[in-house]
């Protein structure tokens, strides 16, 4: 279980490393994300909420490298991330896009080596550090006994595990996940999260994590960030973010907060759908 | 303690079987043996085909005057036949077979596709155009129906290297999506063979027949004035597509997921479509367009090598072995002889067929 130690509002505790100066982010013409301020301090653990089409996959994407700003930028460890070479970029940071697709065939062993590729080139392309660190992937995840089988023989739940075995095994400090509890029943959300919360509290990874979850959400991260329309409107622990005024704001949702009974986070009992 | 025996399962199974880890110095890699030896096992059917396809003809000649014949002991008629009439034709068969399986398996990683081959993409059918309008507008005047020897095999690779970018340039968008890709391709397919229709059907006969034989694809009457120029190409663009190999590997699993693993992405993509339509223009040059040999043995070797996506050098091999035997039987078995495109596509159409009918769950078109 993870506990929420209602760290600092303001992330002056740690060094930051991942941060969005005044952000804005478009698809085309359409401007998705607008002069956003986010800073990501090392060993954090962050929650991306917001509605449906608020930009807070696109947030994360920019954060990753994925999506070039149009205006504002990326620092990773105070370096503008889009000057960064992209296997510079790896070493340090990992992502896991909403759906990822692995090739039909492919083994979940396979899988979780090309997590090596950043450390990798022609001449060395198996070191030992690759080995020991996809064997401990593997094991870490407890994927070890299914590491023969191919990818798209698992259930949604093992081959979320399967991805997730490979960020580890990349062995970046800093991990990107994009909602990674999608068509998932909920006892495999909650074991998704779990692992996710053991390698940020084990493993001391830096985990920005998008979620639509709100009480999932509110438990496992230390921090959240709501997110409406392209802007960042609050940031800080669950149970300051997660307020009934919030919830009408952004989600349009009459609701109350009542403790959680079983982690004592801040839980969202919905009442009724406001207009 | 559990953790312990875990980890040494973990071990274990990073090992697996069939596979030897080499390390020497900074030199690391996994050998898969089962890949190693379907690239060896491919080697030695195309040299044994080879060799069969030698001595076989109108002039049959026995494998011991053929290897006589190839270290120079021959009789100048021997020598004749076999190192002037069939040798160019085997190895003109074998690196076409090479160049079009790889690229086939290029396109089809790339795209995670097993549809994308340089025939389905329209490729072949724009090398298919340009022969034809050499044969067709070139030489009607005088009667011969052929520009000369140079004139189609460069009209064909014009064809294709322009149909190849045009590929490439509708099919950009901030980087090629696979699926775009292969929808321009179909489209491009259409264009090409419609203006190869309006040139046959304005066509003298004698052209429009020359112009059928070229657009099956044959090995007859081939020369070192065509094996030549497809080694020297090979000899670069070979190279360059082993080069891809291990960033295809990380490209197959979708753009986000490569970029995040540091994939150039932008840059490889495009190296990756060049190479595969420079390679399908240099053996469309040589041979027409044998159909289907892209679209087939990717999707050969990669059962045959237990993968998860079409190995580069096996692909090539494989591809060599199927033509150099496919011209072996159109030449032996069968009552009259046929041009090798016609086996391969009566081979290659049920297939595709077949794909297509099977649905493949992501690789879907």
């Amino acid at each position: 279980m993870t506990v929420n130690t209602a760290t600092t509002t303001l992330p002056r505790a740690g060094t930051v490393r991942l941060a969005a100066e005044s952000v804005s982010l478009a698809y085309d013409d359409r401007v998705v994300v607008r002069d956003l301020d986010l800073q990501l301090t090392d060993g954090s653990f962050t929650a991306i909420v917001g509605p449906n089409g608020c930009g807070k996959s696109t947030l994360l994407r920019a954060l990753g490298r994925l999506l070039r700003p149009v205006g504002g930028q990326v620092l990773l460890d105070g370096h503008a991330i889009q000057r960064t070479p992209t296997r510079d970029v790896a070493r340090v940071l990992g992502l896991l896009p909403q759906t990822p697709v692995a090739p039909e065939g492919l083994t979940v062993g396979d899988l979780v080596a090309r997590g090596r590729h950043p450390h990798q080139s022609w001449l060395r392309q198996w070191s030992r550090d690759d080995e020991a660190a996809v064997a401990e992937a593997l094991t870490w995840t407890d994927m070890a006994d299914l590491a023969d089988r191919p990818v798209d023989e698992l259930s949604g739940g093992q081959r979320q595990r399967a991805w997730i075995s490979m960020a580890l095994a990349q062995g970046t400090d800093l991990l990107l996940l994009d909602e990674p509890t999608t068509y998932l029943d909920l006892s495999h959300q909650i074991d998704v999260l779990e692992l996710v919360a053991r390698l940020h509290a084990e493993r001391g990874r830096t985990v920005v994590v998008v979620l639509h979850d709100l009480n999932l959400a509110a438990r496992y991260a230390q921090r959240l960030v709501a997110m409406d329309d392209g802007r960042l409107v609050a940031s800080g622990a669950p149970e300051e973010v997660l307020t009934e005024q919030l919830l009408a704001d952004v989600f349009d949702l009459e609701a109350r907060v009542v403790p959680d009974p079983v982690a004592g986070t801040p839980m969202v009992v919905p009442v009724r759908r406001l207009r | 303690m559990t953790q312990l025996e875990q980890r040494t399962a973990a071990e274990t199974r990073v090992h697996q079987p069939g596979e030897t880890t080499v390390r020497v110095g900074p030199v690391s890699g996994r050998v898969r043996w089962r890949q190693v030896t379907v690239v060896v096992g491919a080697a030695v059917a195309v040299v044994l085909l080879g060799a069969a396809s030698l001595g076989r003809g109108d002039f049959p000649i026995g494998l011991t005057d053929v290897l006589r014949t190839l270290v120079g002991l021959g009789e100048d008629t021997q020598e004749f036949i076999v190192l002037e009439l069939r040798a160019p034709r085997i190895v003109v068969g074998a690196l076409v077979g090479l160049a079009l399986g790889v690229a086939g398996a290029l396109f089809q990683t790339f795209a995670r596709n097993p549809l994308a081959s340089p025939d389905v993409l329209g490729i072949t059918q724009g090398a298919s155009a340009g022969a034809v309008a050499a044969i067709v507008l070139g030489g009607t005047a005088g009667g011969s129906g052929l520009l000369g020897g140079l004139g189609v095999p460069l009209a064909a690779l014009l064809g294709a290297l322009v149909t190849g970018l045009l590929l490439l340039v509708l099919a950009w968008r901030s980087g090629i999506d696979g699926y775009r890709m292969v929808l321009v391709g179909i489209a491009l397919w259409a264009v090409a063979a419609a203006v190869t229709d309006w040139l046959l059907t304005r066509a003298e006969i004698y052209d429009a027949a020359t112009a059928y034989v070229w657009i099956t694809g044959s090995l007859n009457a081939r020369t070192w004035g065509e094996a030549v120029p497809l080694l020297v190409a090979l000899a670069v663009l070979l190279p360059a597509a082993l080069a891809t190999s291990r960033a295809l590997g990380v490209v197959q699993f979708g753009d986000d997921t490569a970029r995040g693993l540091g994939v150039r992405l932008v840059p490889t993509q495009a190296v990756v479509v060049l190479v595969a339509v420079a390679l399908t223009a240099a053996a469309v040059a040589a041979a027409g367009p044998i159909a289907y040999v892209a679209l087939v043995v990717p999707q050969v070797a990669i059962r045959l090598t237990g993968g998860a996506r079409p190995p580069l050098l096996a692909s090539g091999l494989v591809g060599a072995a199927l033509v150099v035997g496919a011209d072996l039987l159109t030449r032996t078995v069968l009552p009259q002889a046929l041009p090798v495109g016609v086996l391969t596509a009566a081979v290659g159409a049920p297939y595709l067929l077949w794909l297509l009918v099977r649905g493949r769950r992501r690789s879907t078109l």
